[in-house]
Order: C-alpha cells, then structure tokens, then sequence
C-alpha cells in the first residue's frame, strides 16, 4: 500500500499543510499593518490611555468631565452604559417574555391572538428598525418641554426623556433597608423551615402569601414608624427647562424599549416551544395521580420545560447584550459608540481600540455562557 | 343495580358490590362519534380484559373514568361518586383511581422513588419518610427496589412499565386502569409486566385493562369485552368469549390477532 493511501498520513500532510498556509496569512497581516501604521505615523500600543479624551459623554453613572477625564474614563463610562442598558434589558425582557409566551398558550383567543401577532410583527422587523422607530417616531416626537405630558407621581414625558421624582433618603432611611433585608432573610428561612417541615410531617404552608407579607410589611411598618424617612426631590416645570428630579434620556430608553420589545418576542418563542416539549401524557400522568393543575405546573411542567428553555434563553441574553452596540444609532452613549466611536475616532489606533472592545464583549457574552451553562448542568437530564 | 343492561354487560361477581357504572354514556370528538351509548357495570374486585381494533374506543373509555377524558352524555359512577363537572369530585376520584399508561409516562426529571412518593406527599400530604417506605413497599413487589435511586431515562421500558405500576400503587388506589401497558414494549419485556399485573389481579385488585394480550384475558380476566366503532359488541367470560364468539365481528378481530 502506498503510504498517501493511509488515512492517517493524508491526515497528517493536509493539516500540516493547513497550518503553514493559515500562519503565513497571519504573519503576512501582521507585517502589513505594522508596515502600514509605520508609513502612516500612526502610534501603536496602549499609551492614548491616560491622555485626556476631551469630549463630552450625556450620560455617565460615575463622574466624568470633558476637561478632566482620560480616554480610559471615557471607556469604563462606555462599559457601565453598556452594562447597565444590557442588565435592566435582560430583566425586563425576560419577565415580558414568559408573559407574552405563556399568554401565547393561552385558551382565551383574544389573548393568545394578541400574543400572537406582537411576536409575529416584533420578531419580523429588522431591530435597528425598530430602534430608529422608538427615538425618532415615538420619544424624539414628544412634546417639547412647555408642552410636557404630566404623568402619575410627578413625572413628566417630553422630547427631552422621562424626568421622575428622585429619591433622597433621610435620616432613618438605613432602618428600613434592613427591616427589608431581615424580612428578606426570614422568608428564606420560612421556606427552608416548611419543606423541612412538610418532610416531616406532610403539612403544606403557604409558602407565597407568607413571602409576600414578609417582602411588604416589615418594611413599610417601619418606615411608618419612623414618620416616612424618603423625600423626593421631585421635578418642576419652569418657563424653558424642568428642574430637579432624575431624567432617563430618550436615547437610553429608546434603545431599552427596542431591545426588551424585540428580545422578549423571540423569548416569548423560547417559553412557548419549551412549554410545549413536554408532552401531553406529562400531565395526563399528573393528573391521574391526583395532582391539580397548579400543583401539576410546578412540580412537572416547569422543572421539564425550564430545561428546554435554557439553552435557547443563554444565546437571547446574548443577543441582547451585543445587540446593545447598536446604540450608536440613537445616540446612547455605550462601550461600542464611545470607545469605536468617539475614542477611535480621535486617537486612530483603530487596532488596539476594536481589539480591547471585542474582548470585552467577548468577556461578557462567555461569562453570561458559563453562568448559563453552569445552571443548565445542574437542571440536565440525567439519561443512561 | 337498577339499569337493565343486556346479559354479558352486568358483573360476573354479583356478591360484590359497585365499583363503576357507566349509563348511556356517549363521547363525541367534534363529528367523530366516539363512544356510542355505553352501558356497563364492574364490580370490586372484578378484573374486565377491554379489546377491540385501533380507534374502537376502548382507550377513550377508561379515559373517561378518570376524566382524562369528558363524556358528554350518560353517567359515570365510579366507587359511588357521580362524575360531574365538580372539581372537588374528579380530584376524590382520581385519588381512588390509578392509571397505567402505554407509554409510561415517568417524570423523566424525577428519580425512581421521587416518581412514586411526589403524590403521596403533595396530593396525601403524607411525611416523606413515610411516603418513601411506601414507594420502597410497592417498588419491592415490582421487583426493582434497587434502582430507586435512577432515573426513568437510566432503565428499561419493561422496568419503567413497572415503575410506573408501582406509582400508581402508591397511592392505594382501589381501581386500576391500564391502557395498552405492554404495546410499546419490547416483547421479551412483556411477560415481567404480565406478571406484574396477574400479581396484582390475583390480590382483589378491581381492573380495567385495554390489551390485546389474549393470554393475560384467559388467565385472570373475569370478563372480556370486545369493542367496535364506539359501541360495547360482546361481553363474556374468557372461555366462552374466546371459544364461541357470538358476533362476527368479534370473530374476525380474534381471527387477524390468533394467529
């Protein structure tokens, strides 16, 4: 037999050759680039850091001045943003995902149909779509400031974003957190005390009305009782601005809106087929055990479907969070458009600036992956 | 017993009293007349062989004494409850009422034991450590104690046939349905079923069984009913049902499956 007839030496010949070729064109990229920085007296390596960036960022959650600020501010201002919108969005999208799905299942008609073309409509339109709709057809077509739509609580609703009371704790206040956290911490210790306890005895407790009451009342009891500790610095309308209170700006919430809005479309596909993987004789068996439907829901329907949903649920979380980049388009100031944008604009090293973003989309999409992956192990199935 | 059905249609045993009477019971799926005035009484302790080709009814029958399935006309009684649309009723029938599926129907996310004590502790509030004797009780008479601590998806479909007996036992049920237990098993599995349910037939156990094991019928059924197009066709003892057949259409359903 001639030795290019064994399998393994083809093998052993084709990836060898493979990795030549792919380490030439990575040497020839590499020596170009340089080449082509050196030619164009561009500067390379992390030294733009700490100079001063010298622009303006709308909205920061830590300090952050246009005079004073490095362009490594400007880039964690641009991660906290980008964190902050892909966190509450993660939230809100779940929570309107498993409603949208299940209602989606639901017998009422005019319900499921509701749920049903929200998806179908959501799901179909392109997201950046959807983005420039939100700013620029919903919440830059607000009224302007004079005109500003009153809402509850005394908040207002202009072109300018929502501006809401913001909440100045007094004296007091501290006792109020902790008579929140205790209540915290003793619901969990009712929980653990009432399995224990339906273990031994077989008595069931009602483990939610019990945790609601303990979530509202030791909190508000105290907070009466300290004569209400929580001012609001509410906003006023003037002739030509509103002053005090806090402001969420159009670009943060229209990014939010698009994003929630048009993940929980595609989550709300996820719950639905997880619900439905589990089979009708699933609940026939329930059933016939005299389990009722509530107690059939929670102790074989979610426990089955959750392990459905996870997998798909990682990657819309993902989705979300790199989807987040598109910000640029509305003007919100996240990792993406302050950092590929503003910052790589101004320095040019546009190879260390969209190397350092990617790795940290990376860092967050494969942290998110971990975490899920992690609990998705603990909920397998265990097969053979 | 007060309704006049035909001879056949009433209880072998007549000493026993009532565990099921259907009355004029008729199903409907949309136009698909699926039951067709059904009449028929089991007594406590009686063991009913139900057979009959695919789509007769048979499995939409015993559906309907445990209301996984809803009659639209007639009347079930079931260990003397009536079923109506009263929630309170169907949950104390089903808690009489146990119920074997062709398909097992395990809860693949649950453990052995954790299968057969989930009821008892949530439906009879029972203590876990007494309901994990029990389930260790029943999981022992099924021959399989030493797999209480794997998964459905770890055993074989004959075991998890078993199983799925010993869950139902679990909750000392005092009428046992079973709907096709062996057709979705592989046949060298199907005798420890068989087994598993003679056992159970020869202790009083009261039985429904949808199968077309014909040696099963012989061997513990006090009566075999044969179905078709909805309607009950015959009902005998297993001698004279197997040795003369009173209807044509039961002897050719006999003749496609004695080979």
């Amino acid at each position: 037999m001639s030795p290019w007839n064994d399998p393994r030496v083809r093998s052993f010949v084709f990836q060898g050759f493979l990795i030549l070729v792919i380490g030439f064109l990575i040497y020839e990229a590499v020596d170009n680039a340089s080449d082509n920085l050196r030619r164009q007296r561009i500067a390379t390596g992390l030294g733009f850091w700490d100079s001063p960036a010298g622009f303006p960022i709308s909205q920061s959650m830590i300090f952050y001045s246009e005079t004073s600020s490095s362009y490594g501010d400007a880039f964690l201002v641009g991660l906290l943003n980008t964190l902050l919108v892909a966190a509450i969005g993660i939230v809100l999208a779940t929570v309107l995902g498993f409603t949208v799905g299940i209602a989606r299942l639901s017998k009422n008609i005019l319900v499921a149909g509701i749920a049903r073309w929200y998806i179908e409509i959501i799901r179909n339109l392109p997201l950046l779509l959807q983005l420039l709709f939100w700013y620029n057809a919903v919440l830059k077509a607000l009224p302007g400031v004079r005109e500003s739509a009153a809402l509850p609580f005394s908040s207002f609703l202009n072109n300018r974003g929502l501006f809401m009371p913001k909440p100045l704790p007094g004296a007091g206040f501290d006792y109020v957190l902790i008579a929140f956290f205790v209540a915290v911490a003793a619901a969990i210790g009712f929980r653990i005390w009432a399995r224990r306890r339906q273990e031994r005895t077989g008595l069931q407790a009602p483990v939610g009305s019990v945790t609601l009451a303990l979530l509202i009342l030791p909190a508000s009891l105290v907070y009466v009782a300290l004569g209400g500790p929580l001012t609001f610095d509410v906003p006023t309308a003037g002739r030509f601005n509103i002053t005090g209170g806090m402001v969420l700006q159009p670009e943060f919430l229209a990014l939010l809106f698009g994003l929630v809005i048009y993940t929980a479309a595609f989550i709300a596909e996820v719950v639905r087929a997880g619900i439905l993987a589990v089979s009708r004789g699933q609940t026939e068996a329930a059933f016939a055990l005299g389990l009722r439907p509530n107690l059939t829901t929670k102790l074989v329907i979610v426990p089955q479907a959750m392990r459905v949903i996870i997998p798909p649920l990682t990657s819309q979380y993902l989705n979300l969070t790199k989807n987040s980049s598109l910000a640029v388009f509305v003007g919100y100031p996240d990792l993406a458009n302050v950092f590929t944008g503003t910052v790589l604009n101004q320095t040019g090293q546009a190879i260390e600036v969209v190397g350092i973003t990617m790795l940290v989309y990376l860092t967050i999409s494969l942290g998110t992956s971990a975490l899920m992956n992690w609990y998705n192990s603990r909920k397998a199935l265990v097969e053979r | 017993m007060t309704n006049t059905a035909p001879a056949g249609l009433k209880p072998a045993k007549l000493t026993h009293e009532t565990a099921i009477e259907m009355i004029g019971v008729n199903k409907w799926y949309g136009e698909f007349h699926v039951l067709r005035d059904i009449d028929l009484t089991i007594a406590r302790g009686e063991r009913v062989v139900v057979c009959g080709p695919s789509g007769s009814g048979k499995s939409t029958l015993i559906r309907c004494v445990n209301r996984l399935e809803e009659h639209q006309k007639g009347r079930i009684i079931v260990d003397g409850v009536e079923l109506t649309n009263d929630l309170k009723r169907i949950d104390e029938i089903r808690r009489e009422v146990g119920m074997v599926f062709q398909h097992f129907n395990l809860f693949p996310h649950l453990t052995i034991l954790e299968n057969c004590t989930l009821a008892p502790i949530w439906v009879k509030k029972m203590p876990k450590k007494d309901a994990e004797e029990v389930a260790m009780h029943y999981l022992t008479r099924v021959k399989i104690p030493e797999q209480a601590l794997k998964y459905p998806g770890q055993l074989s479909g004959g075991q998890q046939q078993r199983v799925a007996i010993a869950r139902s036992l679990c909750m000392s049920p005092k009428i046992m349905l079973f709907d096709e237990p062996t057709s979705a098993l592989d046949p060298e599995m199907v005798k420890e079923v068989l087994d598993t349910m003679v056992a159970l037939a020869e202790e009083g156990m009261t039985m429904i069984c949808v199968t077309h094991e014909m040696g099963f019928a012989r061997q513990v059924a006090d009566r075999v009913i044969f179905m078709d197009q909805g309607q009950i066709v015959e009902a005998n003892t297993p001698d004279e049902f197997f040795r003369d057949p009173r209807h044509e259409r039961t002897r050719l359903f006999l003749s496609q499956i004695l080979h």
